[in-house]
């Protein structure tokens, strides 16, 4: 390249008389007819220089498409240069004028029969840029041919053209049978025809998520790794992406894929390291770390890591977030390199903020004197930001590294909880530290330790044990489940915006979402994009499988207050009124409610619990979340607790307001049964941790047809939070904010504030894994934060869901497929109950039939997006097993549509 | 993938646009001309504010072709970039981004096919399938044809250093690279074997290196590209196989009273292995308080530039007999508060027929055709970013 530069600067010299900057001279007004006589002249000489001309306007964004007919006229010819800057025009511009561009078909039909390989290619290639769809349907018979051509060099030229007819005519592409051809190029014997056909064949499969496309199996994986060995550096770069999203067997797959793929390390090419580095990580996860090769691995992927940061800064930053991610999932691979990522002075900015975070993600007992070192170096350069942000590092690795003070703290600590067991360990500690310490700070902290105990014991106490607020190296982290995606997206623009594809990249097109795949021995299943899709009747429901970490959270907060159950739970949808009583406890009224507070949220975290239905009677329509939100301001907040009539109820908070009514009656009838719309317990989304201080805890819910998402913003750090602003990603149903997020006021330190956001069902779609799963941005002024949560897929349940019985025995027998079948356990309700409450969440029943003591409820439902969902009902008298069967034309809904079920019948 | 590439000259044109996957609007630029403005110096614009410019993928050729292209030459030359280009990507795929390869579809132009090309009506446009891109070793071309058979390897290491005030190495390493310029005929297969091979484990090659040969028996094995290429680059870090060759002692300190600082450097020879060391220099960048310098030198000259405050000493020769001082006082800004950061010392240096790792190449043996080529080894030894806290 520099040969090209050095090349083109020698012909500069000769004046402009020899370049194309002549062809910008003429900006006169005649110009396009002066061009126009010239591409209609008898000399090709000139006709060149004309075609030149116009492509130079072109490429500066002028309008030449006026010329377009002209241009066209000098297709046929046999010089290869004229050609080509014809095919360059017509690319451009076809689309403007497609009427002419049919003009050019037979050309291009005729190029594609041509001897010479070069012309059969370039006519292939063309024809693909052309993006109108009168074109496509004469493309196909040129590109059957080219895509069986002898010449190498023009099958795999074809291979691409086959990605961008699809994505001009998606269904044309399939009728004519090309992916399958595609695919069988998969084993052509030239190693270029193969990376062509997998990198349009991954293109295909991108906005196909589920298509079994590249469907990777051990065969394919050998024939791609076989033609790794041998092609070029950019085919070596889509055979490598592609397989990263392979999932394989077993370890030693694992191993044996890892072990061939490590030799691309050494490659010039930064993007192949990059690439090959992620395949790496991602196999890594199988291998059990016990294993000698995981050792092996771990070392050889440091020095290409480190060699990338020798490149120029602009290479060096994208390896630096790459590295920044690997080192938060892998900080063993690079424990030993600390050094390279030391800071020289003319290092521009961002390499120097960059450099200065990994060290601090590398920092341990090991190293911590060195980094100190060096953080004090960088405390005295110029660049005022740089300065900031190392002196804060310098915090950060005093978090990291343990103390003798935290020892002693944690001592008084233990003597002001406990002072009869460990008076004495207290006095031998305060002793040692203000008598034999040589070091001031602890000898300082003794003494004042010391006279706090002996003068007032009590303020001591409120002293030493205040809660303190977040501080944490951990705030700085990457969410793990985000993490995990961006680690699949290793040497991609989202690793280095550290940010997922689907957030920054615009168009229809679907973006998949990329897991790790589980580590092997730990009993993950590996998931398979079906494993949720299919609806498998299961007797309990399994955890839904992205969900885990969250769960996990969810989990590990209620840890010790939780009674015994089975592992299997769904998600913690509760019962009103114990939700009311956590809020409460969060408002500050726990004097109210006493110690019994505590047993009663253990119970509603977790819905499996067999919980009696009469035990807790609130009124209709009443929403927990409620009851939190309005603290205060609404003479509701007796409701949750004792039982005002149901006319207290301000009409807006009946689900739908023309069913309140109904409810009235079922009250009334002596059913004694809640039949309120269903709405989950607020769960936490964002820990504090995870949210440098902000916590959002939050459910969903459906009033008068209006979508809620509510939420407690809890500000846990030290500072006020302001500019709060919330974003969602594209999602199965398109849900989305319908205004901003409304926090006027700045949200001070311990305090909380309840948001409602409205929604609506307006926004992008694309479809998420599980269905219900929403991927949600929250801003503040302190940074922006990721997590995902899961509605009730209820909330999508419209009210005009009822079907005419007609129609339901219709479209009933009309739905081919099989209806899938599921068992909700330990339900005691009533079939009359159970479809009241149903009816409260917009489920409704259209007919009931008794056969021989059972109870068969026929039900319908419409989604917001217009999907129909019928359900079988069948409750048999004295058991608490209910079945259900759905039939939908859009199956994939059914077990979402199951889970909301067996929450609202549970709730 | 590439949608889109846009080039951007300083008053904010945008000189030439290109689309493969689909058209995206120019006003995408606007994202990047305000991060620019954000950050004042283009140099401090982070790449991800450059989002249709550098990508991960592109930005090997970006920095090779157009970064170091001005902008009047890709005027100059507009319908060949776009060419180029054209070759280069297909639906946003990098194919073909192998100089070789591109020079045998697109000629590059020069004055004499000009000439030729104007008498004759031909072009630049080669009308014949690059033979290379489709055959096992893409990078070179078939029928090459020299009637002097040469082949010449330059070993150039740079120093990475940062040595601390107390003259104790911080940090060091060596960015090794091995530049080749080849040109045999025909299809000569090289074989390239070291002395020491066991200094390099960090290693990164040419696609034309066998690494099956090298991980068996630390040899490069090749058919090489023609003419000039990268044949390895290579990384040694171990603390103890970097050799530091001269030492500074410097003291730079501005006074609290008065508005004045004094400055003293030495340079001498440590590690040189025996040669000398030559093209020896020393960049300071001053605190913006320094008004000017009153400087004197035994060996060479000093400037001070008063816009930028760079403070730049050319000794050129080391001479270890007589050892390059730079003396004399600061004068700062009356007033101002003594300089809160220490100026770090840039060094520049080169020395010649020596790779400082002690890297060595032992022989260059040819197979596969009959002649026998001119072969040379050169050595380099330079500093890369060799710094001296103060």
């Amino acid at each position: 390249m520099q040969e090209w530069a050095n090349q083109l600067c020698e012909n500069r010299q000769f004046g402009s008389k020899m370049t194309d900057s002549k062809y910008f001279t003429t900006t006169k007004k005649g110009e396009i007819f002066e061009l126009k006589a010239e591409l209609n002249s008898d000399k090709k000489e000139k006709k060149k220089e004309a075609v030149k001309k116009v492509i130079a306007s072109m490429t500066v964004g002028k309008d030449v498409s006026a010329l377009f007919p002209d241009v066209v006229n000098c297709m046929q010819t046999d010089n290869l240069e004229l050609k080509k800057l014809v095919y360059l025009y017509l690319m451009n511009y076809a689309k403007s004028q497609p009427d002419m561009a049919i003009m050019a078909v037979n050309t291009f039909v005729k190029d594609c029969e041509d001897p010479n390989p070069l012309i059969r290619a370039l006519a292939v290639r063309t024809m693909g840029c052309i993006r109108v769809d009168k074109i496509t349907e004469y493309l196909c018979e040129p590109l059957r041919k080219c895509l069986k051509d002898e010449d190498p060099y023009v099958r795999k030229t074809a291979a691409v053209c086959v990605a961008k007819l699809h994505d001009i005519n998606a269904q044309l592409v399939e009728d004519q049978g090309f992916l399958d051809t595609l695919k069988d190029l998969i084993s052509d014997s030239n190693p270029m025809v193969v990376a062509n056909a997998v990198a349009a064949l991954s293109e295909i499969a991108e906005s196909h998520p589920n298509s079994n496309l590249l469907d990777l199996n051990p065969q394919t994986i050998n024939k791609l790794l076989t033609a790794l060995n041998e092609c070029t550096e950019w085919g070596q770069i889509f055979i490598l992406d592609c397989l990263a999203n392979y999932t394989p067997r077993d370890d030693r797959e694992s191993q044996s894929i890892c072990e061939r793929v490590t030799p691309r390390l050494s490659h010039a090419n930064s993007a192949v390291v990059l690439s090959a580095v992620k395949v790496l990580m991602k196999f890594m996860e199988m291998l059990p770390k016990d294993l000698d090769y995981y050792g092996t691995l771990l070392k050889k992927l440091a020095p290409p890591l480190v060699t990338l940061l020798s490149a120029e800064p602009e290479l060096q930053y994208v390896a630096l977030r790459n590295i920044n991610l690997i080192v938060q999932r892998r900080p063993e691979i690079l424990k030993h390199e600390m050094k390279v990522f030391f800071v020289k002075y003319n290092d521009p900015i961002y390499v120097k903020l960059e450099k200065l975070d990994i060290m601090i993600r590398l920092a341990s007992q090991a190293n911590i004197a060195q980094v100190l070192a060096e953080l004090k170096e960088y405390a005295t350069e110029v660049d005022v930001d740089f300065v900031r942000k190392a002196v804060r590092a310098i915090g950060r690795c005093a978090i990291k590294v343990e103390v003798q003070l935290q020892l002693l703290t944690g001592i008084v600590k233990l003597f002001l909880k406990k002072p009869t067991e460990t008076q004495e360990l207290v006095q031998q500690v305060l002793s040692l530290a203000t008598q034999d310490s040589d070091n001031p700070d602890l000898r300082d902290r003794g003494y004042i330790y010391w006279r706090l105990l002996s003068t007032d014991p009590v303020a001591a106490k409120e002293v030493v044990l205040a809660e303190k607020p977040l501080i944490s190296e951990e705030t700085d982290l990457i969410e793990p489940t985000l993490l995990e995606e961006l680690i699949c997206h290793i040497g991609t623009l989202a690793s280095v915006y550290h940010k997922p594809p689907s957030a920054f990249v615009e168009g229809s097109r679907g973006v998949q979402h990329k897991r790790l795949p589980g580590s092997a021995g730990s009993g993950e299943s590996v998931e398979s994009p079906e494993a949720a899709s299919a609806a498998v009747p299961e007797p309990t429901p399994s955890v839904i499988p992205s969900q885990e970490d969250l769960l996990g959270d969810l989990l590990n907060l209620n840890l010790d207050l939780t009674p015994p159950t089975s592992s299997t739970a769904p998600p913690p949808p509760s019962s009103g009124l114990q939700m009311g009583a956590m809020d409460l406890l969060g408002g500050g009224l726990d004097s109210l409610m006493g110690d019994d507070a505590e047993p009663h949220q253990s119970v509603c975290v977790r819905s499996d619990t067999p919980q009696s239905p009469l035990q807790s009677p609130s009124p209709p329509d009443y929403s927990p979340t409620q009851l939190g939100g309005d603290l205060g301001a609404n003479p509701t907040i007796g409701a949750g607790f004792g039982a005002p009539p149901p006319a207290a109820v301000p009409p807006s908070f009946t689900a739908p307001a023309s069913r309140g009514l109904d409810d009235l009656f079922d009250l009334s009838g002596g059913v004694g049964m809640p039949t309120g719309a269903y709405c989950p317990a607020k769960t936490v989304w964002l820990p504090a941790m995870k949210g440098k201080g902000l916590e959002i805890s939050g459910t969903f819910t459906r009033r008068s047809g209006v979508i809620q998402m509510e939420m407690t913003l809890t500000n846990k750090a030290m500072s006020v939070m302001t500019d709060f602003a919330i974003q969602f990603n594209r999602n199965s149903f398109g849900l989305a904010p319908a205004g901003p997020l409304q926090v006027l006021t700045p949200l001070s330190p311990n305090q909380s504030i309840e948001v409602a956001l409205p929604l609506n069902t307006l926004g992008p779609v694309m479809k998420m894994e599980p269905l219900n799963n929403l991927q949600v941005a929250v801003k503040n002024n302190i940074d922006v934060f990721y997590f995902s949560c899961q509605y009730p897929m209820s909330v999508l349940f419209s009210e005009d869901g009822k079907m005419e019985s007609k129609v339901f025995l219709v479209t009933w027998k009309d739905i081919p497929n099989e209806e899938s079948q599921f068992q909700i356990k330990d339900c005691h309700l009533n079939s009359d109950a159970a479809s009241n409450k149903l009816q409260g969440s917009n489920v409704f029943t259209i007919a009931k039939r008794t056969v021989e003591g059972q109870d068969m409820l026929y039900q319908s439902l419409k989604l917001t997006n217009g999907i129909w969902v019928l359900a079988e009902l069948k409750v048999q008298t004295g058991s608490p097993v209910f079945t259900v069967s759905l039939k939908c034309r859009a199956p994939e809904v059914s077990q979402a549509v199951f889970q909301s079920y067996e929450a609202i019948l549970k709730n | 993938m590439i949608h889109s590439l846009f080039l951007i000259n300083n008053t904010r044109d945008i000189f030439l646009e290109k689309h493969w996957k689909s058209v995206i609007g120019r006003s995408v630029c606007d994202y990047f001309f305000e991060a620019r403005d954000k950050a004042g110096d283009p140099e401090n614009v982070p790449p991800s504010c450059r989002p249709l410019i550098t990508t991960s993928s592109s930005s090997r050729y970006n920095s090779g072709l157009f970064r170091r292209m001005l902008r009047t030459l890709i005027k100059d030359n507009v319908v060949i970039v776009y060419e180029l280009l054209e070759e280069m990507l297909d639906n946003g795929f990098p194919l073909a981004t192998e100089s070789n390869v591109l020079k045998e579809m697109i000629k590059p132009p020069n004055i004499l096919r000009t000439v030729v090309n104007t008498l004759t009506g031909s072009s630049n446009v080669g009308d014949t399938l690059p033979t290379g891109q489709l055959s096992i070793v893409p990078w070179r071309r078939a029928g090459v044809k020299y009637s002097n058979n040469e082949a010449y390897f330059d070993v150039i290491e740079e120093i990475d250093a940062i040595i601390d005030k107390s003259g104790t190495t911080v940090f060091a390493e060596i960015q090794g690279v091995i530049e080749a310029c080849v040109r045999l005929s025909g299809m000569p297969d090289l074989t390239l074997s070291f002395m020491n091979p066991r200094l390099l484990d960090d290693v990164s090659f040419h696609p034309c290196v066998r690494f099956k040969r090298w991980e068996a028996e630390h040899v490069l094995s090749f058919i090489p590209p023609d003419g000039n290429f990268t044949l390895m680059t290579y990384h040694v870090s171990a603390q103890n196989l970097v050799a530091i060759p001269v030492y500074v002692k410097q003291s730079i300190n501005f006074f609290d009273s008065g508005s004045s600082g004094r400055l003293d450097i030495t340079i001498g020879p440590k590690q040189t292995m025996g040669k000398t060391v030559e093209s020896l220099s020393v960049t300071i960048p001053m605190p913006k308080t320094v008004l000017s310098t009153n400087l004197t030198a035994t060996q060479g000259s000093h400037t001070f530039d008063l816009a930028t405050k760079v403070l730049v000493w050319d000794i050129g020769k080391l001479n270890p007999q007589k050892l390059p001082n730079l003396k004399g006082s600061l004068s700062m800004q009356s007033g101002a508060p003594k300089p809160e950061e220490n100026p770090s010392l840039n060094i520049d240096m080169k020395i010649q027929q020596l790779a400082i790792s002690g890297l060595k190449v032992n022989r260059l043996d040819m197979y596969g055709e009959k002649y026998k080529p001119f072969k040379g080894v050169k050595y380099l030894t330079k500093a890369g970013k060799f710094q001296v806290r103060t």
